[in-house]
């Protein structure tokens, strides 16, 4: 199936010729690793023990995998040229102030766990740092895929967060994860990492929330395992700064008749690229993946999904919507497989884009790849720009034109809004489009 | 109130207005009438700052400024008001977000202050009422799954909530049932008052039954050709527009 190259009536890039100015991207085949290489031995100095033999293997499979380029299909829109360029450094620890929780948190500051700043988790979870908890899950779902990011990430794996909710326990308040990235004068990378376990028939709602200050690096990874008959609802917040280079890989497992709603609302950022990636691993398993990306100024935002039914009678509904102001470029690939054994599925794909300047551009891929016969699988792309006559109807009633075009973009926005359970996350975005 | 004087407008290089001259005063209400295609939905556009035309001689005066100057959101904060001959449909938006921004918007170019929820509600209830607004209007989306004689009211709701100084209704019994005819005029009816002038675009002498004008104009070829009382109406309905 071939890109479907779309954007407004500025910049035009033939089919297959995408290229920035300098054509940078193509001198990066061999590149140079040692940006982040050179700084594990400084980490290891500081890390905690009880990952040493992961770290160990992880730095083996990073020097293994080749780094995207943008001569490959999964990120022919997406450089990682600035990520190279920008030399990193580890994250001093620092101390922040935040408001008093309001709910069940975990912070992390620069990669460590902030336990003045976090607060108690519901009864029933076994959570905190994973430098505290032996997490024997670890890795596991993550190491299934090829991506030198997340090899990259398991190289740095000391700290981060796991929420463990045993079978049957049921927690209704969110919790949430944040990570803070508060750089000192010098960009820093660091490498969050998230392990959430539904066990058997457990229910939980997390959020995990990204923010941050000047110029850093997020190469996040977030492991989810969904426990036969749970129920999980996640909903990330990516709200980092305007110079901040995020990459993430969201990875699920889903056992049979497991239940699991994404939100990936993307709303920072210079440079963002958001994997999330299912798997159906028993039957009558059911997953929701949304998101919402917001871009303006020369934000690069790129979405990247994978479903995969692996398993047959599992349903997957997935809505993406962007919203692009300015020169800001947006990507979306979206891939379904279905195999060979997978019958019954019902896959449902739709990505829609709203253009708010001439000068924005978004690239859409949808990739469906379905090797069983007895299937529903529909996927559907559209692109728009604000209608006249409805500007002119809001105008006509008093509502100045900003106003006008920010509340039709919330409209268009709206219905993946609606679909996030967290009444405080609603309020928020709201808040941002309006 | 407002005064038109040889309005020329355009549409895509198409010569619509062609001179029109008219003078409306508070409490008047004047009828235009005229055939498809004869400019009267291009003259209410003109007048509300529709982008579409653009105007090439003339001008318009609205209690003494030129409205041609100003953007269409300036226009409804001055008081004038357009009962559209389609109303647009806006999923996503509800009826009360929309209604709110909108008073809201208006007030404060009026420098009033703006109306909190509650009173916003206490305010929109009771006009609901008295045009038999349906209970879940303000939850629902802004003319979306509306059938054609609810968009219509719909709009004269709105008006009725804005309180223009100026209401220009376009078409606005169009499409309508008589009983549904009957529950906008009443609306309408309701509204007019000394102060308030009201344009009535119609093409059927049916609605101005019930929404007696002061004067009705024949509009034909982007011109007013006729001007008369409201016998004027009765008798184009008798003759048709050209039997004079
Ligand atoms: N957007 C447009 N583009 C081209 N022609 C238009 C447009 N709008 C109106 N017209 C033309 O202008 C003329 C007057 O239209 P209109 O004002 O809608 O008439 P009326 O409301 O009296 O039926 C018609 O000939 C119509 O075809
Ligand atoms: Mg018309």
């Amino acid at each position: 199936m071939s890109a479907a190259n779309l954007r407004g009536h500025g910049r035009h890039y033939p089919e297959g010729s995408l290229r920035s100015p300098a054509g940078l991207e193509d001198n990066l085949i061999d590149m140079d690793k040692t940006n982040f290489t050179n700084l594990f031995a400084a980490f290891d100095r500081e890390a905690s023990s009880r990952y040493c033999a992961l770290r160990q293997t992880a730095r083996e499979r990073f020097a293994a995998l080749p780094l995207p380029t943008t001569r490959g299909e999964d990120w022919r829109f997406t450089s990682i040229a600035p990520l190279l360029e920008t030399p990193f450094d580890l994250p001093a620890a620092v101390s922040v102030p935040l408001p008093p929780a309001v709910g069940p948190r975990l912070v992390f500051v620069n990669g460590r766990y902030a336990k003045g700043l976090s607060s108690p988790m519901p009864n029933g979870v076994r959570a905190g740092s994973l430098a505290d908890i032996d997490a024997i899950q670890i890795s596991q779902i993550a190491s299934e895929t090829d991506s030198p990011f997340t090899a990259l990430n398991s190289s740095f794996l000391s700290d981060g967060a796991c929420i463990i909710v045993p079978d049957g326990v049921v927690v209704e308040t969110p919790i949430e994860i944040l990570f803070m990235s508060r750089p000192n004068g010098k960009p820093i990378v660091t490498h969050p990492r998230v392990l959430l376990v539904a066990g058997k028939n457990a229910q939980a709602t997390v959020i995990e929330r990204y923010l941050g200050d000047g110029v850093y690096f997020t190469n996040a990874v977030t492991e989810i395992a969904v426990g036969e008959g749970a129920v999980v609802d996640h909903v990330k917040v990516q709200s980092e700064s305007d110079t901040a280079y995020h990459i993430a890989n969201t990875q699920i497992v889903m056992a049979a008749k497991a239940n699991f709603t994404s939100h990936n609302l993307s709303l920072g950022g210079a440079l963002v690229r958001n994997e999330v990636r299912v798997r159906f691993d028993g039957e009558h398993a059911e997953a929701t993946v949304n998101g919402l990306y917001l871009a303006k100024g020369k934000q690069h935002v790129d979405n990247f999904t994978v479903i995969d039914h692996a398993k047959p009678n599992c349903a997957s509904h997935e809505i993406y919507k962007g919203v692009l102001a300015d020169r800001a470029h947006g990507v979306f690939n979206g891939k379904i497989f279905v195999r060979k054994d997978a019958q019954k599925t019902d896959a449902k794909q739709t990505n829609k884009v709203l253009l708010l300047s001439d000068d924005a551009t978004i690239n859409t891929k949808p990739q469906l790849e379905i090797f069983a016969d007895d299937v529903k699988c529909t996927h559907g792309a559209t692109i728009g720009q604000l209608a006249a006559t409805q500007l002119f109807y809001l105008r006509s009633r008093g509502i100045p034109l900003e106003q006008a075009r920010r509340l039709l973009t919330f409209a268009f926005a709206n219905d993946i809004v609606n679909r996030v359970k967290i009444e405080s996350i609603r309020a928020e975005l709201e808040e941002r489009i309006v | 109130m407002l005064t038109i004087h040889n309005l020329h407008a355009k549409v895509a290089d198409k010569d619509i207005l062609r001179g029109i001259n008219l003078t409306v005063n508070p409490g008047e209400v004047h009828a235009i009438m005229g055939p498809n295609g004869s400019g009267k939905s291009t003259l209410a556009g003109v007048l509300t700052g529709r982008d579409a035309y653009s105007v090439t001689d003339g001008e318009v005066l609205f209690e003494g400024k030129n409205l041609l100057d100003m953007a269409p959101e300036e226009r409804a904060g001055e008081g004038v008001f357009l009962a559209f001959q389609y109303p647009v449909e806006i999923p996503g938006v509800s009826n009360s977000y929309f209604l709110r921004a909108s008073v809201n918007a208006v007030r404060k170019h009026r420098g009033e202050p703006e109306l909190d929820a509650a009173s916003f509600l206490k305010v929109v209830k009771q006009k609901m009422k008295v045009l038999h607004m349906p209970e879940d209007l303000l939850k629902r989306p802004v003319n979306e799954g509306f059938s054609g004689g609810e968009k219509k009211r719909n709009e004269i709701f709105q008006m009725a909530v804005l309180e223009p100084k100026l209401c220009i209704l376009d078409e606005t019994d169009s499409g309508l049932d008589i009983d549904a005819m009957k529950a906008v005029a009443d609306g309408v009816n309701a509204l007019r008052s000394k102060d308030r002038a009201m344009i009535v675009i119609t093409h059927y002498q049916r609605l101005l039954d019930h929404i007696v004008p002061d004067f009705v104009h024949v509009l034909s070829q982007g011109r007013i050709v006729k001007t008369g009382g409201k016998g004027l109406a009765l008798e184009l309905e008798a003759h048709g527009y050209s039997g004079n």
